[in-house]
């Protein structure tokens, strides 16, 4: 029997600059617009005459970050570690939950009021509150804020996730006879995978901020939040900057190790046929 | 009258599909809609029976019952002399939709193991039997393809191979090829007339195309709409058994008597008086 050819029609580009082009100017233009920002901001400071205290120039926040490196770098591993834990547990409970209020339309009923206040309580207000709660030498504080700060975004998007599985899957699977689980494993998961994913990357960046800022309101010393605070108060405005560049830096990790995650989870075998 | 449904059992045992006098109602908004009204229809084994109708005859409601996608309100249905449901949870049918409804995450080999997979079937009693399906449908070389790499006809192929996964005796189609261009649905006919010829399995099949049904069937139900009923069940006299539907070829589609038989569905489908034959006349 004959075969039709594939169908699957290349993306056809315009008149444009050519990919690769296209691919270093994506890289090359942000970088000039930070070099600019960087050099503008160390021209107001060393030649208009900004004063230190208001704008600290770049150059004395790199020194700053040299000279305290070790105290960022434990800094960030503490913060870092707290963000995590509360982004795997705020997760784990985001994605179970969800697939509770899937399957279940009154569990659904139940959560839907309380996931909508949650999203709208500032979570770093409770900061006060679970440091008295569980004491000031626990981190557990800071973690329950970033484990609640994870779970809504990943709670939304796995909810609906879990709701795009078309009318023919289901009765494909209805047709098969499939157990809850097996259309679990086979069906509702696969589908909601990239909805999972994307919930997750969003909360990354969120745990991190959350827990950061929790800081500020007590509790153990030597995170980044803290420190970022402690040195403001003593006018030590450039290592209070170095601190909030060691933060950015965190935020960046873990958006970008959780968009690799992602990827690869996306990313479908290699086509047979593609290589030539 | 224990006679009688000892009778009764034995032809049940002998049908694929014994449906007498389903109705289906649904509850809608404004009211209630009885979308089928005492269908009476007996499918044989290794029967191909096309159901036909203007949208909203229910012919595709009547297809999911049989599957056991919907319930009847009354009446009663019997898949190979069991219950719908029993015949369902017992896999006695395969199935295949308008969409294709292939899982896009699994390659084609995956998506035509899925259901063996789901049943249990050892790993490398799937793999072979993949294989097996893969090369009914002709699609062996594209086995580590994805879905969105695929055609539309392709795409219909793997469904029906996967359809075809655990040999079912009865095979339940729903337009299959309703959203296929005119060249490729012809091509897939064929295959189909090959396919069942091969497997020997049941089918009802659910399609508005007249020459579709006629060049398929070995009977087609004519439906009409509101409620929806059976008007007519016109029987093809291009040949019934194995063998003559293995003959059904490309040249048929140019036969005077295909040409007659798509003249008999039409009229019997427009409700006009059919000129000779012991078919019923319907005046409305």
């Amino acid at each position: 029997m004959a075969t039709p050819a594939v169908t699957r029609p290349r993306p056809t580009r315009g008149h444009g600059p050519s990919p690769r082009t296209e691919t270093t100017l994506r890289i090359v233009a942000p970088v000039a617009v930070g070099l600019l920002v960087l050099g503008a901001w160390q021209f107001l400071v060393s030649v208009v005459g900004v004063s230190d205290y208001l704008l600290p120039s770049p150059a004395s926040i790199i020194e700053e970050f040299a000279a305290y490196w070790p105290s960022i770098a434990s800094a960030m591993l503490i913060t870092g570690a707290n963000s995590l834990v509360g982004l795997v547990i705020g997760s784990v409970l985001g994605i179970a939950l969800a697939a509770l209020a899937a399957r279940w339309r009154p569990v659904d009923r139940m959560s839907a009021p309380v996931v909508a206040s949650l999203a709208v309580v500032p979570i770093v207000a409770l900061a006060p509150v679970l440091n008295s709660m569980f004491g000031a030498d626990s981190q557990f504080g800071r973690q329950a804020i970033a484990a609640l700060a994870s779970f809504v975004p990943v709670f939304i998007n796995t909810l609906r996730g879990f709701r795009q599985t078309t009318p023919v899957h289901r009765e494909l699977m209805r047709a098969y006879a499939a157990t809850p689980g097996q259309v679990l494993r086979t069906l509702t998961l696969p589908t909601a995978r990239p909805f999972i994913l994307t919930g997750i990357r969003i909360a990354s960046s969120l745990a991190v901020i959350s827990a950061l800022v929790a800081e500020y309101f007590g509790g153990p010393r030597g995170g980044l939040g803290s420190l970022i605070s402690t040195s403001a108060a003593s006018s030590a405005y450039a290592r209070a900057w170095a601190y909030v560049v060691a933060s950015i830096a965190l935020g960046l990790l873990f958006y970008l190790v959780t968009l690799g995650l992602e990827r690869m989870l996306q990313r479908r075998a290699p086509q047979a046929g593609g290589r030539p | 009258m224990s006679g009688q449904t000892g009778f009764r059992e034995a032809r049940a045992a002998d049908a694929a599909v014994e449906i007498s006098g389903v109705d289906k109602v649904f509850e809608t908004r404004s009211g209630q809609v009885q979308a089928l009204d005492t269908i009476e229809l007996t499918v044989a084994a290794g029967e191909f029976v096309s159901l036909i109708g203007p949208s909203g005859c229910g012919k595709s409601t009547l297809m999911r019952i049989i599957a056991d996608l919907d319930e009847p309100t009354g009446g009663t249905l019997a898949v190979f002399g069991k219950s719908a449901r029993q015949a369902r949870l017992d896999q006695e049918y395969g199935i295949a939709f308008q969409q294709a409804g292939l899982l896009p995450w699994r390659t084609v080999a995956a998506n035509v193991a899925l259901p063996l997979e789901l049943h249990g079937v050892a790993s490398a009693a799937r793999a072979s039997r993949v294989a097996e399906l893969l090369e009914m449908v002709g699609l062996s070389d594209f086995a580590d393809r994805y879905p969105d790499q695929l055609s539309g006809g392709m795409q219909q192929r793997v469904a029906i191979a996967r359809a075809l996964a655990e040999q079912p005796r009865l095979l339940l189609m729903d337009e299959p090829f309703g959203a296929l261009d005119e060249m490729t649905r012809e091509k897939m006919q064929t295959e189909l007339v090959r396919i069942s010829a091969e497997t020997g399995a049941a089918v009802v099949f659910v399609t508005h195309s007249i020459p579709e049904a006629v060049f398929l069937s070995d009977r087609v139900v004519v439906m009409s709409p509101r409620p929806g009923r059976v008007r007519e069940i016109v029987p093809m006299r291009l040949g019934t058994d194995a063998s003559a539907r293995a003959a059904r070829t490309e040249e048929l589609r140019e036969e005077r008597s295909f040409f007659e038989m798509v003249t008999a569905v039409r009229e019997a489908l427009h409700g006009s008086p059919v000129a000779t034959g012991p078919r019923g006349v319907e005046h409305r």
